[in-house]
């Protein structure tokens, strides 16, 4: 009887248009299939978040914009335009 | 008294400011890299956190030989001091066939600092791409970030892995992110790490003399490619760091803070 698993891919664009270039990426594989982990690959598997939408993924996660708090203008933190797809996948047993 | 043709020059150190790191390839000789890890397998001994490094690890100590080396020392009184405290260190190692990558982290909490502590890399032996080494994300050391709440991020544009030949160091501003690699190989591997603190103010302790070297300026504009027009504001930070390692505050590169600190007050009399 097959059940369906999720896979995760998080991807965190230059810029919060979905066309933009990705900076940095993830994967988290539910199914079991494959192991990601960090430093596993040096170019980004797709893109940009439209060109994983054409193969597939589904958007389920939008970053929100908030204007910087005063005095935290110009400092740096985490990646900010990071979203969020996933796919269902049949698995067996 | 460390030799003044030991210490790093401006470039090296506006190199430092913009990547958050500087890398010296085999720059520990052999005999001492051997001795160095036979200590390492024996877990050095730990000395109270704040302690002057000079009374760690006295001779015949093979670790306390190799920091004494007056490169390694010229490099660490460029950047803390020729006397810095040990904070502590680690000697990091990866059991042969361990697959999975450790998770990006910071070895900082929310570090609201200018001032900086530097951390020492030493790899003893060769670590080809198969045996990992460290991963670190140039030009991350300005981010405001806490220890391993960067987990989730796996990859980056730009990500660099420490492969390299044993005598290895790799110096790191305290807030670079990264992670130990995976071990495909059957051997072991080890990578001591050491964090000093600096004791005076961090105010041009590197030999100045290419100051106004036009390479200098240009390291700042440096784009590590993972963080999209934020590359704007990690010049800015980068100005405001060599401001402060040179005393110049009035240092621009590009016209970035002149622009934001351009607020006239001269009123015009009415015509």
């Amino acid at each position: 009887m097959p059940q369906v698993r999720q896979k995760l891919l998080v991807l965190y664009l230059q810029s919060p248009d979905l066309y933009s270039p990705v900076s940095a990426w993830s994967l988290y594989d539910g199914t079991g299939r494959s192991s990601p982990t960090t430093g596993d690959s040096d170019k980004p598997p797709y893109e940009s978040v439209v060109a994983a939408m054409k193969d597939g993924w589904r958007v389920i996660q939008f970053p929100q914009q908030f204007p910087a708090y005063p005095g935290t203008e110009y400092t740096t933190s985490y990646l900010r335009f990071e979203y969020i797809l996933e796919k269902l996948e049949e698995v067996h047993g | 008294m460390v030799d003044r043709k030991h210490l790093l020059n401006s470039k090296q150190m506006a190199s430092f400011v913009s990547d958050g790191y500087l890398r010296f390839d085999e720059l520990v000789p052999m005999e001492l890299n051997e001795a160095a890890l036979a200590e390492m397998q024996k877990n050095p001994p730990r000395a109270r956190a704040g302690t002057p490094f000079r009374e760690v690890w006295p001779p015949p100590s093979a670790i306390g030989n190799l920091f004494r080396l007056p490169e390694v020392q010229g490099i660490t009184c460029s950047l803390v001091g020729p006397d810095p405290l040990y904070d502590h260190h680690a000697v990091h190692t990866v059991g042969p066939g361990h697959r999975m990558g450790q998770m990006w982290h910071a070895d900082a909490i929310i570090d609201l600092r200018m001032h900086f502590d530097i951390q020492y890399y030493y790899f003893a032996h060769d670590t080809p791409r198969e045996m990992g080494g460290t991963m670190i994300l140039p030009g991350s050391h300005f981010r405001r970030i806490s220890e391993t709440d960067i987990a989730r991020y796996q990859n980056f544009l730009g990500q660099i892995p420490i492969v390299c030949k044993a005598g290895t160091l790799v110096v790191v501003h305290h807030g670079i992110w990264h992670c130990a690699q995976p071990n495909l190989t059957d051997q072991r591997r080890y990578m001591f790490k050491l964090r000093l603190n600096p004791t005076v103010r961090q105010l041009r302790l590197w030999n100045t003399d290419d100051l106004r070297d036009a390479a200098v300026a240009a390291a700042f504009g440096r784009n590590h490619g993972w963080y999209g027009n934020e590359v704007r504001l990690e010049i800015v930070n980068r100005i405001k760091l060599w401001r402060f390692l040179t005393g110049d505050e009035a240092f621009d590169t590009g016209y970035w803070l002149g622009r934001l600190e351009n607020l006239p007050e001269r009123v015009l009399q009415p015509a």
